[in-house]
């Protein structure tokens, strides 16, 4: 983890909701993909934590929905430096012998997949991204993971744009491997759905988001886990589902 | 010594800075940010007799100036802490800590301060009597005087090193408190532990926190915290080390005017990590604006 001052160099709404933000400086701290950052907002006592979209030399991204106070004051901001600690989370493990991977996303689940799909196809994994939305207006990176070589296929809940359904009705028949981040009814349905081992990204609310204050702790068939810290990544076959 | 040393219970400190329990885990997760050997100890996470999960998530919400928390004493367990926690701190921290024990009942405290206290890495035992007690209704051992007390006295029986009670504010009358724990022998008293709150979204109409209420902490709670400490070190004559909202070297000044030996500090080390370090390197020029030799002079200099 590092604490950064990175300067806005883009921020702009990619649907009615979402925006793309882009952050320039030192960002070593970021090591893998499905990491995330905690970014202080003026006059909110806790950081916001957001999912690395992707990372790249300076620059890194950021795509993120608004939900709250701290996303729509995140929103209104054109410029200036934000105050962010980086490197947060285990992130995706592709260290695997897998050579077919799928990838499933769902609404503000789908940016970590990003960065992950670049290194996936960089190491010459074929990638298979099932996008899933609402509806249509709310599809965002279809192109964008076209444009990194994955097969990409968008599920629509409204059948509006699509595989009308949720992503669990667009799984392939073949597959070796998956990775998926979304909210958790989708999790749990991928979980149901998929035959093969894969990577789950959880989402918890926070306190520090490093490890400190035990806030977003979880229980696995591994032990407690902290999603900030030992997660938010974990592996299908430690998920302990609680209702 | 320096001009930031302080001695709390006969232990000699570099500073007075203490980063509070609940916030800085067993020190090495802050140890891969800083040397924490700057610090003038640390109290760490609430250690009870036995392994706690804690409570259901959602355990955070934030508030204005602050944040609630309902983590539900999440701990490996004494013997974990002794065995896994200690030996991982040693490599990293050559200090006396401070060991912070709970317990839901007087055994259950005294068990667990008389293994913390054949720890040589343990300083202190602060005990935190804002559990519920399990015997007594669920009713928190610290809204009564006489069972703090007894808490104290259990404790004392089966220890050798000090022993710091560490006080709810959630009660009627504290100072009442503090002086029952004074009386059953208790080496010092810290407070405060936070204030209970709750917040409810107003999309569901429900708790935001799982557990429907938590501890507030955070800037907000600073001047009840001082006030308390004012209140308390007064009525007392053991050392009272304070806490509660305190964010900065100005923080740390006021709280030692108040009354305050020591200050600990909680939540600003979840929203800033460095918060502890930054303050510390902060307090020598701090002191020099308003003509503070040594920080020492200043304890209690509000009376």
């Amino acid at each position: 983890m590092e604490q950064v001052k990175l300067e806005i160099i883009e921020n702009k709404p990619i649907t009615d909701s979402v925006f793309q933000m882009k952050l320039k400086g030192n960002i070593s701290g970021v090591t893998n993909a499905g990491q995330f950052v905690n970014i202080k907002l003026d006059g909110l006592y806790l950081r916001r934590p957001i999912s690395v979209c992707d990372y790249e030399n300076d620059t890194l991204t950021i795509v993120y929905k608004v939900v709250g106070k701290g996303t729509e004051q995140m929103s209104q901001m054109t410029s200036g430096s934000l105050d962010v600690l980086t490197g947060l989370g285990n992130g995706y493990n592709i260290d695997n012998n897998a050579q077919n991977v799928l990838l499933l996303g769902g609404g503000v689940g789908v940016p970590p997949l990003y960065n992950l799909a670049k290194k996936l196809i960089n190491s010459g994994k074929k990638v298979c991204v099932i996008l899933g939305f609402n509806t249509k207006s709310e599809v965002f990176y279809e192109n964008e993971f076209k444009e990194l070589g994955a097969d990409v296929t968008v599920a629509t809940a409204d059948g509006s744009y699509g595989v009308k359904g949720f992503v669990t009705d667009a799984i392939p028949e073949n597959y070796d491997y998956f990775y998926t981040c979304g909210p958790e009814p989708m999790l749990k349905a991928v979980y149901k759905f998929t035959k093969t081992s894969g990577q789950f990204s959880f989402e918890e609310r926070m306190g520090c988001g490093f490890g400190a204050c035990m806030g977003c702790s979880c229980k696995t068939l591994t032990g407690y886990k902290r999603i900030c810290k030992d997660g938010p990544v974990l592996e299908k076959e430690e998920i302990l589902w609680e209702d | 010594m320096g001009r930031l040393n302080v001695s709390l219970c006969g232990i000699s400190l570099d500073n007075p800075v203490i980063p509070a329990s609940g916030t800085f885990g067993f020190g090495y997760e802050f140890a891969e940010l800083y040397d924490i050997n700057c610090l003038g100890t640390f109290s760490f996470k609430g250690t009870t007799k036995d392994a706690r999960f804690g409570n259901l998530t959602p355990r955070i919400a934030e508030c204005t100036a602050g944040m609630i928390n309902a983590v539900g004493l999440q701990n490996p367990g004494v013997d974990a802490v002794i065995s896994n926690e200690l030996p991982k701190l040693q490599k990293c921290f050559n200090k006396p800590v401070m060991a912070n024990v709970s317990g839901f009942s007087v055994e259950d405290y005294a068990y667990t301060c008389e293994k913390l206290d054949k720890c040589e890495q343990v300083g202190w035992l602060e005990v935190n009597v804002s559990c519920p007690n399990v015997h007594g209704g669920g009713m928190s051992f610290g809204t009564q005087p006489e069972v703090a007390a007894e808490v104290v006295r259990k404790v004392k029986a089966v220890t050798t090193k000090p022993v710091i009670v560490k006080l709810s504010p959630n009660v009627t009358d504290i100072v009442a408190i503090a002086k029952a724990c004074e009386d059953a022998g208790a080496d010092g008293i810290s407070l405060i532990n936070t204030l209970l709150g709750m917040r409810i979204n107003l999309k569901t109409r429900k708790p935001v926190i799982k557990n429907k209420m938590g501890g507030f902490s955070g800037s907000a709670i600073f001047p009840v915290a001082l006030r308390m400490v004012y209140q308390v070190s007064q009525a007392v004559s053991i050392p009272v080390v304070g806490m509660g909202g305190v964010s900065s070297a100005e923080d740390v000044i006021e709280m030692m005017l108040a009354g305050a030996t020591a200050v600990e500090i909680g939540a600003a080390n979840l929203v800033d990590p460095f918060a502890c370090r930054d303050i510390i390197n902060d307090l020598e020029k701090t002191m020099d604006k308003y003509n503070i030799k040594n920080l020492s002079d200043i304890i209690g200099g509000a009376h």
